[in-house]
């Protein structure tokens, strides 16, 4: 799966994610969930704020000399006795991969979820050599099973499907015979997982942080499939983007912290596992070869621009949690693995415009993602930054372009309006009783209203939310 | 232990300098932090209200505790396993087990000590048919609910993931207020340029996965259950004080 998922446009895409109720409520009590838990998990933290600035620096500081911080990362790793490939383009490091499956002769291939794997599509580059892929976290099996659906979550890859759809995979593909109780899919999937966990030759992981002093790896995980896709196969392969790298476990620990907060509002996951392998000779678990993948992929071109912010994300999707057009049109609109506002970012910067050109109009500039990223990366105003440089280069209207100057960076390009008159309707059910919207150009006003309400960073996005609930209570 | 292989570094690295707009640098003044929130958190609690934030924090994160001294902690280890309706389990090859009187729990028959067979295969067998997996905590994290551990050798990574169940013996000696402490540990192992541990495990409570419309599932690929035994290893030294006043 390479980064672009979904063949057509994104109007067309959003308009078929508001049509879909059923995800569309998932997603809307995902994010509530989501949300709540985070709030909760911030205020225990004692002054949020002042974490956020201290993550904030961390990530500037390492990314700024990340030249450096990967020459010690790569020293300390291969002084302990593992291997590094810096891997400028996806098809080098698949190339290195399958180099290592076939050396290995391997047959089966567990892996741990990872979203730079999913970039650089390393599964179908390992199936196409014979080499089976298993994906081992329960979203990303269900997925998998699911003829390859693409994930509309970074943290929870098959938000858009509910228990019975699972369910009806599990009996189809697998021969699934109890009932949709999310405890016995899971079961069922621990059960058949475990023996294939036994049989792997290689466990492929991605790479949460790397940790230069020490050349290892810290993987965040709940379900412990990415300790044994590192404990039981003899060789162990994570593939990590460039940016991932903290100076210290000293970094470490604020991260870990605030990416356990800020994506589930756990203080820490089930599963916090720093690797640094590969096992030493006296160990008799773990794996025997580590290899560590450094990729770029695109990630050098956004250094040194406007844009270098990006490369701070820690990957915890609490952009994706509070996005109110992430809520309406769900994941697979965005056309990107990288959905939400982080994906409107990123996605045109590691992928070009050709293919992600509306995402930086799929957003009401609101500011409620920039509020909520433990790193501070300020993500509505890196999409109007796009939104300056499409216009610049031609990929615009006349229109556009006034609206740009004349009126100071508001939401109101073209594209995002013919979108919002296509899908008013919709969005305005839960704020608005239908005889309204119905009538005359209502749909239009109405959402005209609520996309200035509330403006960019006036209001706290959590008193909007609580507002914003009263309202549809009524 | 030979150094692995390193491709492609000057190159990528070089390319990385050049779009920062700059020449490689070698080296870097480390960042100057303005504030140390993390340090602040728990600095004046003692064992006892360490301890009772872990207890609180085991609630959330659907994690069993009990109690013991040093003399009834194989009782109390015995009552878990009747409540987890084990019988067979896998240990470490630790000497706190000898430490805290668990020499009978160890050389049962269906108790598996890591490492006491040959091969790797043989040991990740025992441990994946065991009903419960028993490792002592390193550093214990009252905040989250953590425990910590530094494999190696005789503490074999698989004791703690492929058993049914977790028992994780705290002695309270172990417990400090969050990752903070144990990360300055680990730190200072790095700085004085040591390998570290190939695996060093942060664990909270038993496996656990949202994956299903967000319900809460406990129990998937590690652990079903997990379980903490907080010992009380520091009574005797107190005892020690008053002796000696």
């Amino acid at each position: 799966m390479a980064m672009k998922i979904g063949g057509r446009s994104f109007d067309k895409r959003a308009e078929q994610g508001v049509r879909d109720s059923y995800m569309r409520e998932t997603v809307r009590t995902a994010q509530e969930r989501l949300y709540t838990n985070k709030s909760q998990a911030e205020e225990e933290l004692g002054d949020w704020e002042e974490w956020r600035s201290l993550s904030e620096k961390i990530r500037s500081h390492t990314v700024d000399n990340l030249d450096y911080y990967l020459e010690r990362l790569s020293e300390n790793v291969s002084k302990n006795g593992g291997h590094v490939y810096f891997a400028q383009t996806a098809a080098e490091a698949n190339r290195y991969i399958q180099s290592i499956a076939e050396r290995k002769e391997a047959k089966k291939v567990m892996k741990a979820k990872s979203m730079v794997t999913e970039e650089i599509s390393m599964n179908e580059a390992l199936e196409a050599t014979g080499v089976e892929v298993i994906e081992s976290d329960l979203g990303e099996y269900i997925l998998q099973i699911d003829d390859h659906d693409p994930p509309s979550h970074i943290v929870a890859p098959a938000l858009h499907k509910n228990k019975e759809q699972i369910k009806d995979t599990f009996s189809r593909r697998k021969g699934y015979q109890k009932t949709s109780k999310p405890e016995e899919l899971t079961q069922f999937v621990r059960k058949k997982l475990r023996r294939e966990f036994l049989e792997a030759d290689i466990g492929i992981t991605g790479c949460n942080f790397a940790v230069a002093e020490s050349g290892s790896v810290a993987l965040v995980t709940n379900e412990g499939n990415a300790r044994l896709v590192t404990t039981i196969p003899k060789t162990h392969i994570a593939v990590m983007g460039m940016e991932r790298v903290v100076p210290t476990w000293e970094e470490l620990d604020i991260l870990v912290s605030m990416l356990c907060r800020s994506a589930v509002g756990q203080k820490l996951t089930s599963y916090v596992t720093g690797l640094t392998g590969p096992k030493a000779q006296e160990d008799v678990d773990g794996p025997e070869e580590f290899h560590l993948v450094i990729v770029d992929n695109g990630r050098s071109n956004i250094l040194g621009t406007p844009f270098q912010s990006a490369l701070h994300c820690i990957r915890c999707a609490a952009c994706i949690n509070v996005c109110p057009v992430y809520r309406h049109i769900g994941g697979h609109a965005y056309g990107s693995i990288y959905p939400g506002p982080i994906g409107a970012v990123l996605s045109p910067l590691l992928e070009g415009y050709e293919d992600h050109q509306d995402l930086p109009y799929a957003s009401s500039l609101c500011a409620a993602c920039t509020d909520a990223c433990p790193v501070k990366i300020p993500l509505h105003e890196l999409l109007v930054e796009h939104r300056k440089v499409i216009a610049q280069e031609k990929k615009t209207t006349l229109g556009e372009t006034f609206a740009m100057k004349g009126f100071g960076l508001v939401a109101s390009s073209p594209r995002l309006f013919e979108m919002a008159a296509k899908t008013a309707p919709a969005l305005l059910a839960p704020f608005t009783n239908k005889e309204t919207i119905e009538k005359g150009p209502g749909p239009l006003k109405e959402w005209t209203a609520i996309r200035d309400f509330p403006g960019p960073k006036k209001e706290r996005f959590r008193d909007w939310v609580k507002e914003r609930n009263k309202g549809g209570a009524e | 232990m030979s150094s692995g292989n390193v491709q492609n570094q000057t190159t990528f690295l070089n390319h990385v300098a050049d779009r920062l707009g700059r020449e490689r640098r070698t080296t870097v003044n480390p960042p100057s932090y303005f504030s140390f929130p993390h340090q602040k958190m728990g600095k004046e609690a003692d064992i006892s209200e360490l301890a009772k934030v872990l207890k609180k924090q085991c609630l959330a994160i659907h994690t069993d505790v009990r109690e013991a001294t040093i003399n009834n902690l194989r009782e109390v280890i015995d009552q878990v396993f009747v409540e987890y309706e084990a019988i067979t389990a896998a240990v470490w090859d630790d000497p706190r087990f000898h430490q805290f009187g668990l020499d009978s729990i160890v050389e049962r028959p269906q108790v598996s000590v890591w490492g006491e067979e040959p091969g790797r295969e043989a040991n990740i067998q025992a441990a994946e048919q065991a009903d419960v997996g028993i490792t002592f905590s390193d550093y214990t994290l009252a905040e989250s609910g953590t425990v910590v551990i530094m494999n190696g050798a005789g503490k074999g990574l698989s004791v703690s993931l492929l058993p049914t169940n977790y028992i994780a013996i705290i002695p309270l000696s172990t417990l400090v207020p969050r990752m903070t402490q144990a990360t300055a540990a680990i730190h200072e192992q790095a700085e004085k340029g040591r390998r570290l541990p190939a695996c060093i495990n942060f664990i909270s409570g038993p496996s656990n996965s949202a994956d299903i419309e967000l319900d809460l599932v406990v129990g998937v690929h590690g652990p079903v259950r997990a379980c903490y035994i907080l010992v009380d290893d520091l009574k005797k030294e107190k005892k020690n004080e008053h002796e000696t006043n």
